[in-house]
């Protein structure tokens, strides 16, 4: 089977941007992703992005005048740069294509982020409020695994550590425990500095058979999968479940086929970037994962296991936490941080000899992805 | 008079004024589901049967909500968790205690219909919600 390659990547940073369009931002990041792989011609596009409208891929490439080929917009909530990025890997290796452009942009509301998701009436009643649904799965995971709300500020103060030194990052800030704890509550046991920010960016690689892209970092698998029924607490954010014990959640079903796909097993990770859109989010990740067994989440925060300098480093880009979350955006901003590493070129936050990383998003829909990078 | 109810075929009340969650449960597999919908989430068949739901249940998760989510009727904070049914259902609800450190894992819960005031509307409208049982 072809392999695929990533020969090149470029990002607009995250943040609040007045003034510049997300097509402005599109612009930015495939112009360095482009310039980054040698201003090869490609075959399709892919753009994922949630909130930009109509044809938003469309208009980024229009502006650039690199048009004529297909172009697809592909929505798949927090997802969906890793739906993309399934696409655009798939029709390489089925030798559709030898050059694809994968690129996600968004500018987010402010605020609590609006979602068409809830019907109008669960708006009014209050059921759309995102966060209470974070709250509920972190005190399900506090209550089956022993996570404690300590090792959930410690995850906040590790990943904005890590985003010190991520140039495109947002927030840039060290805190503290105390810090973080001193917050205002937003869901019990969610306070404010737990959570991640909606906001803006654009990040965007350029996917080549690897044979045209000789030494880049390669990507080995990119799974998509969807939730199955059940589970109330589940991304599909349903009003009502069932008992679910027995049902395995969409990130864990992206992760096995990830694994399977790539011949790879947890052990064997370098580095993982995954969904911390709260805390919580990503201590549970290290269970849906598989980084660990299941209710042994808290020991790889207690032991500094995902620390920079640890056995298996976690968002060392600083994650969601510190780079916000513009949703279209955030998964090809994950694959770019490790095609940073895996090059060598992730600056002061560069890991000694990373060799293979993971990335995971798993967002409304339910939709969970997972992308394997080797080199 | 109570106010409108915020969607039609969400509850309901009995003759002697108990009020119920309207549900359906599946023919082919016998999965409950609430709220009620013509097809059934867990095997897709289109023969769902309407049923009441059971007015008790328990505490299986809890938070409060302390700043107002987009498109809010009611004032803040409130109560939101999910509810286990003594059906076996589980579901997201409004819950009548807004402070989440008097709730407890597995304490008994009854369903109870209350009023948003209709901030910034001037319409107010029923909902449901789950209070604590102390009876």
């Amino acid at each position: 089977m072809t392999d695929v390659a990533i020969a090149g990547t470029g990002m607009h940073p995250f943040g609040r941007f007045e003034g510049t369009t997300v097509t402005e931002m599109g612009v930015t990041a495939v112009r360095a992703a482009l310039a980054d792989a040698g201003d090869p011609d490609f075959q399709a596009a892919f753009c994922a992005t949630v909130y930009s409208g109509v044809a938003a891929g469309h208009k980024v490439l229009g502006a650039l005048g690199r048009t004529g080929m297909p172009i697809v917009n592909v929505e798949a909530g927090c997802a969906s740069g890793g739906a993309a990025l399934m696409l655009a890997a798939g029709a390489i290796r089925a030798g559709q294509y030898d050059t694809v452009l994968v690129f996600g942009i968004e500018k987010m509301p402010k605020g609590i982020i609006r979602s068409s998701f809830f019907e109008p009436w669960r708006e009014q009643a209050g059921l759309a409020a995102t966060p209470a649904y974070f709250a509920l799965r972190a005190q399900r995971l506090m209550r089956e695994s022993g996570v404690t709300k300590q090792q959930l500020a410690e995850v906040v103060v590790k990943n904005r550590t890590n985003g010190l030194d991520n140039p495109t990052a947002m927030i840039r800030k060290p805190t503290t425990v105390d810090e973080v704890l001193a917050s205002r509550v937003v869901c019990e046991p969610l306070h404010l500095h737990m959570l991640c920010s909606p906001n803006e960016g654009a990040a965007a690689v350029v996917l080549r058979r690897s044979d045209l892209a000789p030494g880049a970092p390669r990507i080995v698998a990119a799974a998509l999968r969807s939730h199955l029924p059940g589970s109330v607490l589940g991304e599909a954010t349903p009003l009502s479940g069932v008992p679910d014990d027995d049902i395995t959640p969409p990130s864990t079903l992206a992760a096995r086929d990830a694994y399977e796909e790539a011949g790879v097993t947890p052990t064997d990770l370098d580095l993982v970037e995954c969904q911390d859109t709260d805390a919580a989010r990503e201590v549970l990740a290290y269970e849906e994962l598989e980084l660990c067994a299941p209710g042994d989440a808290g020991r790889l925060v207690a032991d500094g296991t995902t620390q920079r300098d640890g056995p298996l480093p976690v968002n060392v880009s600083g994650g969601l936490l510190s780079k916000g979350e513009p949703l279209g955006a955030s998964a090809l901003g994950q694959v770019v941080e490790l095609a940073d590493q895996l090059r060598g070129r992730a600056g002061a936050r560069q890991l000694d000899g990373a060799r293979v990383g993971l990335a995971h998003t798993v967002g409304r829909g339910a939709n969970a992805a997972v992308v394997i990078v080797t080199r | 008079m109570r106010a409108p109810p915020v969607r039609d075929g969400l509850f309901a009340e009995d003759d002697s004024g108990n009020p119920y969650l309207i549900g359906g449960r599946c023919d082919e597999c016998g999965r409950l589901q609430f709220p009620m919908a013509s097809t059934c989430p867990a095997c897709g068949a289109a023969t769902v049967e309407e049923v009441r739901l059971s007015d008790r249940g328990t505490l299986w998760g809890w938070t409060a909500v302390t700043a107002p989510p987009p498109g809010y009727l009611g004032t803040v904070p409130f109560g939101f968790g999910v509810v286990e049914l003594t059906d076996g259902l589980r579901v997201i609800t409004r819950l009548e205690e807004p402070d989440p450190s008097r709730l407890r894992f597995g304490i008994p819960m009854r369903l109870t219909l209350v009023e948003l005031e209709g901030e910034g509307t001037d319409s107010p409208v029923t909902t449901y919600s789950f209070a604590v049982d102390d009876a």
